[in-house]
């Protein structure tokens, strides 16, 4: 009886290892462990064995079966590996072929300078607040403690709807209406859109986009408001970049200063887009002006305050190295796509 | 303001620094430099040479050849100026230096000129002699110069010394950035003040002398403000027996160096003072201001004048003037008349120094088209003592240059002058606002600088009358900080209470539509809020469209630019149509803006700004596909439910066939379509585009960002497909109201998976088919549960006159 389940394994393992397609191996197993099968037909021999043997011959068919399974498996999973590489090795394709692109939109650079500012404010914990572009004389002017007749609103050319009604030369309005409604303390960001009667070239628009920040709580000070905008600048244009601070007058801040940053192509050293300077003024700031405050009902004995202001084409401008302010509205999809 | 640092150390002796030292200084110190430039820029080895002989050059008729003595030495220079002379001293370039210009003017080459020794005609030239021109300068500023030629000293000068100093041009002019705040500081003394103060050196202001003769000026003139209002202070002085001549050479130079042409002893000296002080001065000829009387008084309406330049103005009746007896004879802080201008025959003068209101000078300057130096400075509102110091002043330097005798006293009309400031000296709150830990004493020092007296029993800072824009104690802690030092000031950040920044509800909205625009491949877009009227022309706006009622600025750039958008579609069809033109392909844009409605007109209130998310393409998709990201971008904002569409929007401006009003849950939120052709053409674009412009107020309320999980079915749906014939002008939307109508509470969803018309279908009708799907929440269904309801919809769908197919 062993000798016979040892040339059925024998037999088996040698056909398996000729044969070459699962299709074949399968009529192996049928041959060797399907119901008319070699083994099988060893088991139901097993009446003619003797019973006190049958245990240990039961054994040695089970092990002869459990082999030849194994190397059948073996077998199966070689061979399916080899039809997967050929097929991979017949798949192979031209992977410098040019993309099938899902062509989403870009967003606008000024919007993505904007958005830039925003989050580092909205990180120091500012609000983004927004304020009408359609504004009353006395929010753009009066209450910024720049009265009728005051030159500062020659510097700024103003369109007027009429003698009451402008289209806001600044953002700055934004912080009076906050200041208005009563909540201290305040932190908060206006960006938004401003006009002035300048005709459109290179370097001008009558229409860009500046965004405002005003902090009013008791006890904020003036070396807050460098420590804010170091801070911010670090952020916006790298982790070495250095502030400076110039005095400077704003009719709605006292003490007021423009605040320069190291030029973020030379570090400082001097070059042609800093003109050699090393600096390039980025905005202006000061501590809220008195006046300011009480026109809004903000007690200035009680309250102090910083404000600060910039333009963000400038900022888009020398961030992203465009030469032309004039690319920023004319909506060249080639001009978009680069950002 | 451009002023020479030699002017500024005139009053500030001790300074003594480099010009970049200077200009950093004085920046960090609140005076900006906006830049500055050596006088002497490329003039090298330039010495005084004095010709000893003149020969003429033996083969060329225009050149001479000259021995020059230069003090070390005698060299021989050939020249072909026509104007020396034996005896001369002139500035004579050595070999290897250089000149900053040529002889004939011109810009001036940024590496000057080099000189080198050389042969003219094979004789010999070791050097050139220098015109004034190839100095760097001019006639103008240098008029003793000779129209065409080499310039001559006039005065006796050493031999071999350096000729670009005794020209006054080893000196540096800077310009100033002068904020409108610091009235004062648009004076060389106002400056020289502010430099004194920044390097703690002592500040040397000229002294002002009683000047005048046993005569009284109120013998020679009388003065009549009426119009006080406009006129605080008139103060007139009287000089007699006027020689006029030119002025000395430091006053030319200083002049020229800040860019005033020297004309004569008069002229020079009110311009001088003009500088100095910051006050213009006007000189009249007495002789002709008719009864010897000023009266100060509005012109009369339309009423014209010939100014000093020869030109004439109209007048209107807020322009103030200047008259005599009979007369006009100036327009008061503008410009003086032909009338009574100052000629070489001029015996006596009458000077003017006035204080006029700054605000009615600039209005007037600009409505008469006529801005001058002094209106300049008048309309920044001056100080009247400042103006009695300067009239004294050139009172002063009339005695000192022989150029007349002073007649005594002042007629001086002037309202009560305003009393000078006084601002509690709160010190420690004064470092409460910087953030610093400034000393009171320091402070003291500070204020000591700048001329800011304190007064120790009352406790308050004394403010000079020239430092109008000291006001308050924020004013004195600007004081402390400039000169304490910005950069000094210690960086820190607020402290108070954390607040928590994020966007609004709004905001996110917003975002939340950018974000859907550029995944669907919309990039944005930027355009202007005003554009012209003919817009809504172009749009085939009727004529009575309420959007035609629009904010109109009063004084525009020009048409283009004077109204406030009402809609927003010019901005995009303009970019979509920039794009055409620059054959880009499948362009995608999206703007994000606001468009201004007047609540009435005219606009006397806030306008509703309304921010309107606008969606423009051309080349690949179609109706559908805008129709698609609308869609994304109400799932993303929370707007779940059923959106409608009304074929029946009436906009004039889109495909009358292809156009539909955006309805949400009854609100009117937008609308979309296909441009019409007749629009396209307006515009240039020559195809098909497609918009849609959503209202962001409209259906902000409609928005949210809460999210709920309700369940994934558990059960098997069963699907029911219907294929159907339908009129023509039969809508989808109609189907699916039937469908969804009559569905019943197991129905789910209906989608349409095939529409189509042609040959196999019969003329005026399409072939529908919509896929039904049915399910229970918590069984599965049987055939026997939807039977019943797909029955209602079958009959529903023949009543509108649909055959159904099998």
């Amino acid at each position: 009886m062993k000798a016979k389940l040892d040339q059925i394994r024998e037999q088996a393992l040698t056909q398996i290892k000729s044969c070459d397609t699962t299709e074949k191996l399968n009529e192996i197993r049928v041959s060797i462990l399907g119901k008319k099968g070699e083994l099988t037909g060893v088991l139901k021999a097993m009446k003619d064995v003797a019973p006190e043997d049958r245990p240990k011959v039961g054994q040695l068919v089970n092990e002869t079966r459990a082999e030849i399974e194994r190397v059948m498996e073996e077998a199966k999973t070689r061979m399916e590996r080899a039809i997967r590489e050929a097929r991979m090795k017949s798949e192979v394709i031209d992977v410098t072929l040019p993309a099938k692109k899902v062509r989403i939109g870009h967003r606008h650079p000024n919007t993505i300078a904007q958005e830039e500012v925003e989050s580092i404010f909205i990180g120091m914990g500012y609000e983004v607040v927004e304020g009408p572009e359609i504004e009353k004389d006395y929010y753009n002017f009066e209450a910024l403690n720049i009265p009728a007749d005051h030159p500062a609103k020659d510097e700024q050319d103003t369109f007027y709807v009429n003698g009451d009604i402008l289209l806001r030369t600044q953002t700055s309005g934004v912080q009076v209406h906050e200041m208005e409604k009563g909540k201290l303390p305040i932190r908060m960001i206006a960006p938004g859109r401003v006009f002035r009667s300048d005709e459109l070239d290179a370097t001008h628009s009558p229409s860009f986009h500046q965004i405002e920040g005003l902090v009013v709580d008791t006890n904020v000070t003036f070396a807050d408001l460098k420590g804010t905008l170091a801070q911010f600048a670090r952020e916006l244009f790298g982790e070495s970049t250095k502030v400076k601070f110039r005095p400077h007058h704003f009719p709605f801040t006292e003490p007021s200063a423009e605040m320069d940053v190291t030029c973020f192509k030379c570090g400082g050293a001097g070059c042609r887009f800093c003109k050699g300077e090393g600096w390039i003024e980025i905005l202006g700031c000061g501590m809220v002006h008195p006046n300011v405050l009480k026109m809004s009902g903000i007690d200035p004995e009680k309250y102090t305050g910083f404000a600060f202001g910039m333009g963000l084409e400038r900022i888009a401008l020398l961030k992203y190295e465009i030469d032309d302010l004039r690319l920023l509205y004319e909506n060249d999809i080639r001009f978009l796509r680069q950002f | 303001m451009n002023t020479a640092l030699s002017w500024i150390k005139a009053y500030v002796p001790e300074l003594d620094c480099t010009d970049e030292e200077y200009r950093d200084a004085m920046t960090m110190s609140g005076t900006k430099v906006e830049g500055y430039e050596r006088r002497d820029k490329n003039l090298e080895s330039i010495v005084v040479g004095q010709i000893t002989s003149i020969e003429r050059h033996p083969d060329a008729d225009k050149l001479i050849v000259c021995q020059v003595d230069i003090g070390s030495g005698k060299i021989q220079i050939v020249t072909g100026a026509p104007n020396v002379k034996v005896n001369d001293k002139v500035p004579v370039v050595l070999d290897g230096g250089k000149v900053a210009g040529g002889h004939d003017g011109g810009p001036l080459p940024e590496e000057g000129v080099p000189i080198k020794a050389g042969r003219l005609r094979g004789v010999d030239s070791f050097g050139m002699m220098c015109s004034i021109e190839e100095l760097g300068s001019d006639r103008n500023m240098y008029p003793e110069a000779p129209e065409e030629g080499i310039y001559v000293f006039q005065e006796d000068v050493p031999v071999g010394a350096d000729a670009v100093a005794l020209l006054g041009l080893r000196d540096t002019v800077f310009e100033y950035e002068i904020t409108s705040n610091r009235v004062d500081c648009y004076s060389v003394l106002g400056i020289a003040r502010e430099a004194a103060a920044t390097f703690g050196k002592p500040f040397v202001p000229p002294v002002v002398k009683e000047t005048g003769n046993g005569e009284d000026v109120r013998d020679y003139v009388s003065v009549e403000v009426k119009d006080a209002d406009l006129c605080t202070r008139y103060l007139a002085r009287v000089c007699k027996n006027i020689k006029i001549a030119p002025s000395p050479k430091w006053m030319q130079r200083r002049l020229a160096a800040s860019g005033i042409r020297p004309i004569n002893n008069l002229v020079d000296i009110t311009n001088y003072v003009m500088e100095e002080y910051g006050q213009p001065m006007h000189a009249f000829d007495l002789d002709t201001v008719a009864g010897r009387k000023i009266i100060v008084r509005r012109a009369k309406e339309g009423d014209e004048f010939q100014t000093l330049d020869g030109q004439m103005r109209k007048l209107d009746s807020e322009v103030l003037m200047i008259c005599d007896a009979e007369k006009e004879i100036g327009i008061a802080g503008i410009m003086g008349g032909e009338n009574s201008k100052i000629t070489d025959e001029v015996k006596t003068v009458l000077f003017e120094a006035a204080i006029f209101n700054g605000a009615n000078i600039r209005k007037s300057a600009k409505r008469i088209g006529l801005r001058t130096d002094a209106s300049g400075k008048f309309e920044k509102g001056l100080d009247p003592r400042t103006a009695e110091a300067a009239i004294n002043r050139a009172c002063q330097l009339i005695e000192e240059l022989g150029c007349g005798e002073v007649v005594g006293g002042v007629v001086d009309v002037k309202a009560p002058l305003p009393p000078l400031g006084r601002i509690p000296f709160d010190w420690e709150r004064i470092n409460r606002l910087l953030g610093t830990r400034i000393s009171r004493e320091e402070m003291l020092r500070i204020f000591l600088k700048e001329d800011l007296r304190y007064d120790e029993a009352a406790n308050e800072v004394e403010i000079p009358s020239f430092r109008q824009d000291l006001i308050g104690i924020a004013d004195l802690a600007e004081e402390v900080a400039r000169f304490y030092g910005y950069d000094r000031i210690p960086t820190t950040l607020p402290n108070g209470e954390a607040t928590a920044g994020k966007l609004t509800h709004k905001q996110r909205v917003e975002e939340k539509a950018r974000q859907i625009a550029e995944h669907c491949g919309f990039s944005q877009a930027m355009t202007y809020s005003f554009e012209s009227p003919k817009v809504f022309d172009k749009l085939l706006l009727s004529a009575d469209d309420g959007l035609r009622q629009a904010v109109v600025i009063s004084n525009p750039l020009g048409e283009d630019f004077s109204v406030m958008r009402t809609l927003s579609l010019n901005g995009m069809l303009t970019s979509l149509a920039f794009n055409y033109n620059h054959r880009n392909k499948d362009v995608r844009l999206y703007e994000m803006s606001n468009i201004y409605l007047p609540k009435s007109l005219p606009v006397t209130d806030y306008v509703d700004e309304r921010v309107q998310l606008t969606l423009g393409f051309y080349g690949e998709g179609d109706f559908y596909t805008l129709k698609g990201v609308v869609e994304e971008f109400f799932d993303a904002v929370g707007m779940r439910g059923k959106t409608e569409y009304d074929p029946q929007a009436g906009k004039n401006f889109l495909h009358p066939g292809r156009q539909g009003l955006i309805r949400y849950k009854g609100t009117e939120v937008g609308f979309l379509g296909e441009v019409h052709p007749e629009v396209l053409d307006n515009y240039g674009l020559g195809v098909r585009t497609y918009v849609a412009v959503l209202d962001i107020p409209s259906l902000l309320p409609l928005t949210t960002f809460d999210r709920k999980y309700t369940g994934i079915a558990r059960f098997p749906a069963i699907t029911r497909d219907i294929s159907m014939v339908v009129p023509r002008d039969i809508m989808a939307g109609q189907i699916e109201g039937v469908i969804t109508q009559r569905g019943g509470k197991l129905m789910e969803s209906c989608q349409l998976f095939d529409i189509y018309e042609g040959e196999q279908i019969k003329a005026g009708f399409k072939s529908v088919a919509y896929s039904i799907t049915f399910r229970a929440k918590d069984r599965t269904l049987e055939e026997s549960d939807v039977s019943a309801s797909m029955k209602k919809i079958l009959n529903g769908l023949e009543q509108m006159g649909i055959e159904l197919r099998q």
